[in-house]
C-alpha cells in the first residue's frame, strides 16, 4: 500500500508539468493577449508592460522561469489583469470561499443522494422509487443558470429570506442558494447511481444468503448491502468532490460569491496568463490528490483489492 | 425622480452654504433643495466585474474611475454638467500661447493621515503614469494631454525628469504642453494625473492600496475591499470639504449578471444597476419614478475593412452607401433596444457638449425612400438577386450585438438580397480579428475620452491606431489637423462628418443611452454630465415621502 502511494505521488509530478506544457501552448496559441484592448496600446507602452511581465522572453524561457519560481518560492505569479493582485492573492481569497461552498454542496448531494437512492431501491417500484427517480430525474435536467436566477427570485425577491449574492464571510444565509444550486446536479447523479448499484447488491447472493439466515432487513442493508453498493458511488465522488470545491462559475457569477470558479473562466477570457495556470494547476493537483485518495478508499470498502 | 442636479452646480457659494445643514423638525434638510434627508447615508451601486486596479495610476476603465475619485482628488473636479470646477486647486492660470498652465493649490487640503497635499506630489503621480517602471496601461492617456514628453519618457527615450511637470512651490504647479488643447484642464480630473505618495507607495508595494495601508485625498478613504464581492469607502474626515459632503458610506457590489443584478435592486439590496437590454419599457412602466434613460457617450457602430485584406465589393462606394442606407436604425433603436438609445446617422454622440450634428441627407429621408436609393445603389454596382452580395459580420459574443447582428441582416437581405452571415467571437479574438483587418465587417463601439468631437472623429484619420476599417481620405486628414489649431473647429468637425457619411466610411448605427434603475430617493445624480464622471460627495439620500 505504501509503495503504491509513493509510486503515484511520483507519477503525479510529470503529469503536473505534462499539463502545465499543455496548458501554456493551449494559452499561447490562443488569439491576442493580456493586454489586448479596444484601443490597441502604443508600441511603448506595450513594452513597458510585456517587459514587466517577463512576456518578451520566448516561451520556453516564460514556461521555465514560471515553474522554477513556483517550486523554490511557490510564487504563481503576478495577475495581468487585476494589478494590485498577485494570483497567490487571488487564490488565497478565493478558494477559501469555493471550499466552503462545496464542502457543504458535498455533504448535501451525498446525504441527500444517498438516501433517495436507498429508499428507492429497498422499495423497488414502489411509489417512493417513482418519487425519487422524478425528483433526482428533475434535478439533473434542471441546469444551475436556470435554478440560480430561480432560487433568487423566489428566496430574496418573493419571500426576502435570504440576500440575493455577496459572501459576507461565509455566513450561512449566504451559503444556502449557492449550495443548493451547486449541490442539486451532482445529488441527482448521486441518487441514480446508488439506486442502480443498491438494486444490484440486493439481488446478489450474499444478501439472499443474509435474509435467509433471517437478519432483520434493516441490519442486512446497513452492515452488508451499503458498502459495497457505495463502489460505484465512490469512483464518481473523487472527480465530483473536486468539481465542487473548485467552483461553480454560475454559482460565483449568479450569487458574487467572489470563488475561484469565475476566475477560471473569466481569466481565459481576459487572457490572464498567471491565473488560468495558477488555477489549472490548483485544480490538477487536487484532481490527482482525490483520485488517489479514492484508490486508498476502494481497498478499505473492497477487501478484494489489493495494490 | 426629479433631478436637481442643475441646482447645485458644485460651485463654490453651494459648498459653502452646505456647509451649514439645515435642521428643521429634527431632520436635517438639504441647503439647496430643501429636501429632507435620509438618516441613513449610504448608497450602494453596482458594479459589472472586479477593478482591475484602483491605483490611480494604473485605473483604464470607468469603474475604477469611479472609485478613484472618491478616495483621490484630481487638480480640478467635474461638476453636474460636465464643467471643470476647481478640485484641489482653486484655479489655474494659461499662458498666452496656451502651453503654460500654473495651478495653484489650496493650503486646507490634506491626506487622510494628516499630510499636506502639495504641488510635488502632483509632480510625483504624473511621473510615476509616465515611468516605464510602472508600465501603465494608462501610460498613453498622458499623450492625449500633451504634457511635455510624456511619450518619449514611457517610450523609454527620455529621462522621467524631462517631462513638462514642476512644483514651483509646495501650492503651486506647473504644466507645460506641446500645443494649445483647450480641453487639457478637464483631463487633469482622470485619475491618471492624481497625487502620489510615494512613501506610501514605496513602503507598502503593490499593497499599498489595501484598505490598511492606502492614504488618499479624496473624500472618501478605503474602509473593505473584497476583491469580486464589494467595496466599501467612507468619509475622510481630513478632506478639506468634508462638511458640505453627506453621502457617508459608498459601497460597490461586483454583480456580474445584469439580470441578478436587477432581481436584487428590486429586492431593496441596490440603489442602482443597469437595465439589461429591452426591459427598459416593462420596467419605465411598473416603475415610472425608477426607470430612467440619458445619453452615454458611446457611439455604436459596423466598420468596413477598406484595407487590401477586405473584401472587394465593399471598396466600392455605391455598395457601402446601400448597406448603410438599408439599415432601419428605428427598428434598431425603438424595438431591438427599446431604452432611450438615439438613431445615429453620423459617428460623434449627438450629446457632445458644442456640438452640432450636421445635416447629413440620408437622415432626412424616411426608410422607404432610403431602401429605394439602397436599391439602386447595389443595383448599379452589379449586385441582384442572380449576383448577391456575399458578407460576414463579425462581432463580439453578446445577446445584444447578436440581436442587432440579425436584425441587421435580414434588413439587408430583404431591401438588398445581401447573403450576410454572422459570426460572433470572444473578446480577445474579436480584437485580434479586427486589429490585423481578417474581417469584411466588423461592429464596433467607441466611447468619448473628453467631451469633444475630435474624440470620435480622429478615428477617421489615416494614421489613428484605433482606425480598424483602415479608411483613409486626404481631405479629411487635413480637416482633423486643422481643427487642432483652430478657434472654432466645428464647421471643420461637421465637414468630416460630411465626408465620412459621403464615403459611407463606416455604418453608424445609433448612439448610447445609461439605462438604469435608480432608487426614487438618490438624488443629484449628474445625468447631463456626458462622461458620467460622478462623485459621491455631490450625492445625497432623501427621506421617504
Amino acid at each position: 500500500m505504501f509503495s503504491f502511494i509513493v509510486r503515484r505521488i511520483a507519477v503525479a509530478i510529470p503529469t503536473l508539468l505534462i499539463l502545465i506544457l499543455i496548458s501554456f501552448v493551449l494559452m499561447f496559441a490562443a488569439p491576442g493577449g493580456p493586454f489586448t484592448n479596444e484601443r490597441p496600446l502604443p508600441e511603448a507602452v506595450m513594452n513597458n508592460v510585456m517587459e514587466r511581465y517577463g512576456l518578451d522572453d520566448p516561451y520556453p524561457v516564460q514556461m521555465f522561469n514560471y515553474v522554477k519560481n513556483i517550486v523554490l518560492h511557490f510564487d504563481f505569479g503576478p495577475s495581468f489583469q487585476y494589478r494590485d493582485r498577485t494570483v497567490n492573492d487571488v487564490i488565497a481569497q478565493g478558494f477559501p470561499v469555493t471550499l466552503t461552498y462545496g464542502f457543504w454542496s458535498f455533504v448535501v448531494a451525498i446525504g441527500v443522494g444517498v438516501s433517495l437512492g436507498v429508499a428507492a431501491a429497498i422499495r423497488h417500484n414502489s411509489w417512493l422509487d417513482y418519487l425519487a427517480v422524478g425528483i433526482s430525474i428533475g434535478a439533473q435536467v434542471l441546469p444551475n443558470f436556470v435554478m440560480a436566477p430561480i432560487l433568487l427570485l423566489v428566496f430574496t425577491l418573493w419571500l426576502g429570506w435570504l440576500p440575493g449574492g455577496g459572501w459576507n464571510g461565509g455566513q450561512w444565509n449566504y451559503v444556502i442558494m449557492p449550495v443548493i444550486a451547486l449541490s442539486t446536479s451532482y445529488m441527482a447523479s448521486i441518487a441514480r447511481i446508488t439506486r442502480s448499484s443498491m438494486l444490484e447488491v440486493l439481488n446478489s447472493g450474499f444478501i439472499r444468503t443474509a435474509k435467509a439466515k433471517g437478519l432483520p432487513m434493516r441490519r442486512i442493508i446497513w452492515r452488508h448491502a451499503l458498502k459495497p453498493a457505495m463502489l460505484p458511488v465512490l469512483s464518481y465522488l473523487g472527480p465530483a468532490f473536486v468539481a465542487m470545491i473548485t467552483g461553480s462559475v454560475v454559482v460565483d457569477v449568479y450569487f458574487s460569491t467572489g470563488g475561484i470558479g469565475q476566475f477560471f473562466v473569466n481569466s481565459a477570457f481576459n487572457r490572464d496568463y498567471s491565473v488560468i495556470m495558477g488555477i489549472t494547476i490548483l485544480v490538477g493537483a487536487l484532481t490527482i490528490l482525490f483520485n488517489l485518495l479514492v484508490d486508498i478508499a476502494y481497498a478499505w470498502i473492497d477487501p478484494k483489492i489489493r495494490y | 425622480m426629479t433631478f436637481k442636479a442643475t441646482l447645485l452646480a458644485g460651485t463654490a457659494t453651494a459648498l459653502i452654504a452646505l456647509a451649514g445643514m439645515a435642521v428643521a423638525d429634527g431632520h436635517a434638510t438639504h441647503p439647496v433643495t430643501g429636501d429632507v434627508l435620509a438618516s441613513d447615508q449610504s448608497f450602494t451601486y453596482r458594479v459589472l466585474d472586479d477593478f482591475p486596479s484602483i491605483d490611480p495610476q494604473l485605473i483604464q476603465d470607468v469603474s475604477g474611475s469611479e472609485v478613484a475619485r472618491d478616495l483621490f482628488e484630481g487638480l480640478m473636479n467635474e461638476d453636474a454638467e460636465g464643467n471643470v470646477i476647481p478640485g484641489v486647486a482653486t484655479g489655474y492660470e494659461v499662458s498666452e500661447d496656451g502651453l503654460v498652465y500654473t495651478f495653484t493649490l489650496r493650503e486646507d487640503a490634506k491626506w487622510s493621515d494628516g499630510v499636506q497635499v502639495t504641488a510635488q506630489q502632483f509632480v510625483d503621480g504624473i511621473k510615476r503614469a509616465a515611468d516605464p517602471a510602472t508600465a501603465s496601461e494608462y501610460a498613453w492617456f498622458l499623450g492625449v494631454t500633451g504634457i511635455v514628453n510624456a511619450e518619449a519618457v514611457t517610450a523609454g527615450e527620455m529621462p522621467v525628469d524631462a517631462l513638462g511637470v514642476r512644483a514651483i512651490d509646495d501650492l503651486t504647479l506647473e504644466i507645460t504642453i506641446d500645443a494649445p488643447r483647450p480641453y487639457f484642464p478637464q483631463t487633469t480630473t482622470f485619475p491618471t494625473l492624481f497625487p502620489a505618495r510615494l512613501d506610501v507607495i514605496e513602503a507598502n508595494g503593490d499593497d499599498w492600496t489595501d484598505p490598511a495601508n492606502i492614504v488618499s485625498n479624496g473624500a472618501y478613504v478605503l474602509e473593505e475591499y473584497v476583491p469580486q464581492e464589494r467595496l466599501v469607502r467612507v468619509r475622510n474626515e481630513m478632506y478639506w470639504n468634508n462638511d458640505a459632503t453627506i453621502i457617508d458610506q459608498v459601497t460597490a457590489l461586483i454583480i456580474n449578471d445584469e439580470n441578478a443584478a436587477l432581481t436584487r435592486y428590486l429586492a431593496g439590496e441596490l440603489d442602482m444597476t443597469d437595465i439589461p437590454a429591452g426591459q427598459f419599457p416593462r420596467l419605465s412602466e411598473e416603475y415610472p419614478d425608477q426607470a430612467i434613460s440619458f445619453p452615454n457617450s458611446c457611439s455604436y457602430y459596423y466598420m468596413f475593412n477598406l484595407s487590401d485584406s477586405g473584401l472587394e465589393a465593399l471598396q466600392d462606394v455605391r455598395v457601402r452607401q446601400a448597406l448603410s442606407m438599408a439599415v432601419d436604425r428605428d427598428i434598431i433603436v425603438d424595438n431591438v433596444l427599446a431604452g432611450g438609445q438615439r438613431a445615429a446617422y453620423t459617428f460623434t454622440h449627438w450629446a457632445i457638449p458644442g456640438w452640432e450634428v450636421p445635416d447629413i441627407p440620408m437622415a432626412n429621408m424616411t426608410q422607404a425612400e432610403r431602401n429605394e436609393q439602397a436599391k439602386a445603389l447595389i443595383a448599379e454596382a452589379g449586385y441582384g438577386e442572380d449576383n448577391p452580395l456575399e458578407v460576414e459580420i463579425v462581432y463580439n459574443t453578446s445577446d445584444s450585438h447578436r440581436a442587432i447582428a440579425v436584425a441587421i441582416s435580414q434588413m439587408w437581405k430583404q431591401t438588398l438580397g445581401v447573403e450576410a452571415t454572422l459570426a460572433n467571437q470572444e473578446w480577445a479574438t474579436y480584437l485580434d480579428t479586427r486589429g490585423e483587418q481578417n474581417y469584411e465587417i466588423a461592429r464596433g463601439g467607441w466611447c468619448a475620452d473628453y467631451a469633444e468631437p475630435s474624440t470620435y472623429l480622429d478615428l477617421f484619420t489615416t494614421t489613428s491606431s484605433y482606425n480598424d476599417g483602415k479608411y483613409s481620405n486626404a481631405e479629411v486628414d487635413a480637416l482633423m489637423q486643422e481643427a487642432k489649431l483652430s478657434e472654432d473647429p466645428l464647421p471643420l468637425y461637421q465637414r468630416v462628418e460630411e465626408i465620412a457619411a459621403a464615403d459611407a466610411a463606416i455604418i453608424p448605427i445609433y448612439h448610447y443611452a445609461s439605462v438604469r434603475m435608480m432608487s426614487a430617493n438618490l438624488e443629484n445624480w449628474p445625468t447631463e454630465n456626458l462622461l458620467q464622471n460622478w462623485y459621491s460627495r455631490d450625492l445625497y439620500i432623501s427621506a421617504s415621502e
